[in-house]
């Protein structure tokens, strides 16, 4: 269903389609919203509830997570070199910078898990405090949705290689960025109220 | 589509500037004696900040014929994160211990 008065609009917004796929995209970025504004609300009231177990200063180490930090935030700039390379109709361009922007997050991950099997080699897991339970359902849930994103991702390499640019993988690749983009906006957070406001 | 178009430089300014803003508030947060309510305060607005560019600059939150449904419902959603989180502290904290 395309709207003529759209077709010198970007691919992704010719069809009315399209523009309900991300519109029904941005709600549910509100509700993830909420979501992670729940698991805040915890980690702010129970984060500073050590049961005698680690703190954030015996755990924390702020070089690996200033550098996942900028591998996060990398990442979400080269997915809007992704857009850019899709707007551009610039296959090629596009999957090289989708395959960087997903090789960044993989980096991410695993830091990620190298740095929960430190934090339980130090004696910090789940059951220890509620600083700790609190902190691992935040960290937990946002290292979920990277997860989540990375096969999303790998998935749409695949359908891009397959169909090439079409208004359907151009919607897809551009819902995709919004939510590769919304997990860095979560970061930002996580960063700055976990990591830095614990080792205040 | 024939004409190229440039790569936008407000992508580029936007990721310096939050690689800056991030370091920055590193410094604020180990570099300095502040007072921690005044070191929360500054680096909880570089991380409103970076948010931001992210929303605007990146996400192209203002863009398509529904741009401001986009806009007004982002902003309902953060406004509701953030009386919940702020009413949730506030309330359980509030002058009374919760041991």
């Amino acid at each position: 269903m395309a709207l003529k008065d759209h077709t010198n609009k970007p691919l992704e917004y010719q069809t009315l389609q399209s523009q309900m796929n991300i519109l029904g995209f941005w709600i549910f970025i509100g509700a993830e919203i909420v979501l992670f504004g729940t698991l805040f609300a915890i980690y702010g009231v129970l984060g500073n509830r050590y049961a005698g177990g680690p703190t954030p200063q015996d755990i924390f180490v702020i070089r690996d997570v200033v550098i996942q930090t900028l591998l996060l935030l990398t990442s979400s700039f080269t997915v809007g070199i992704v857009i850019w390379a899709m707007r551009n109709n610039n296959l090629k361009t596009l999957i090289f910078w989708q395959i960087i922007t997903l090789l960044l997050g993989i980096g991410f991950l695993v830091m990620e898990i190298n740095e929960f099997i430190h934090y339980v080699n130090a004696g910090a897991t789940l059951q220890t405090s509620a600083f700790l339970s609190s902190m691992y359902a935040l960290l937990g849930m946002h290292g979920a949705h990277v997860t989540l994103g990375i096969g999303w991702g790998t998935g749409l390499i695949f359908q891009l290689l397959k169909r090439g640019i079409t208004r359907e993988t151009a919607t897809k690749t551009h819902i995709f960025s919004l939510y590769w983009h919304f997990l860095d906006v979560v970061w930002i957070f996580v960063f700055t109220f976990v990591y830095l406001g614990g080792l205040v | 589509m024939t004409e190229k178009r440039k790569f936008p430089i407000s992508h580029i300014v936007s990721y310096l500037l939050s690689v800056g803003l991030t370091i920055l508030a590193v410094f604020f947060a180990l570099g300095t004696n502040l007072e921690r309510g005044t070191i929360m305060t500054i680096i909880g607005s570089f991380a409103v900040i970076q948010a931001g560019m992210q929303l605007f600059m990146f996400m192209n939150m203002t863009e398509g014929r529904d741009g401001w449904m986009k806009v007004t419902h982002t902003i309902y959603a953060i406004a509701m994160a953030v009386i919940f989180v702020i009413g949730t502290y506030y309330v359980m904290t509030a002058g009374h211990p919760i041991m």
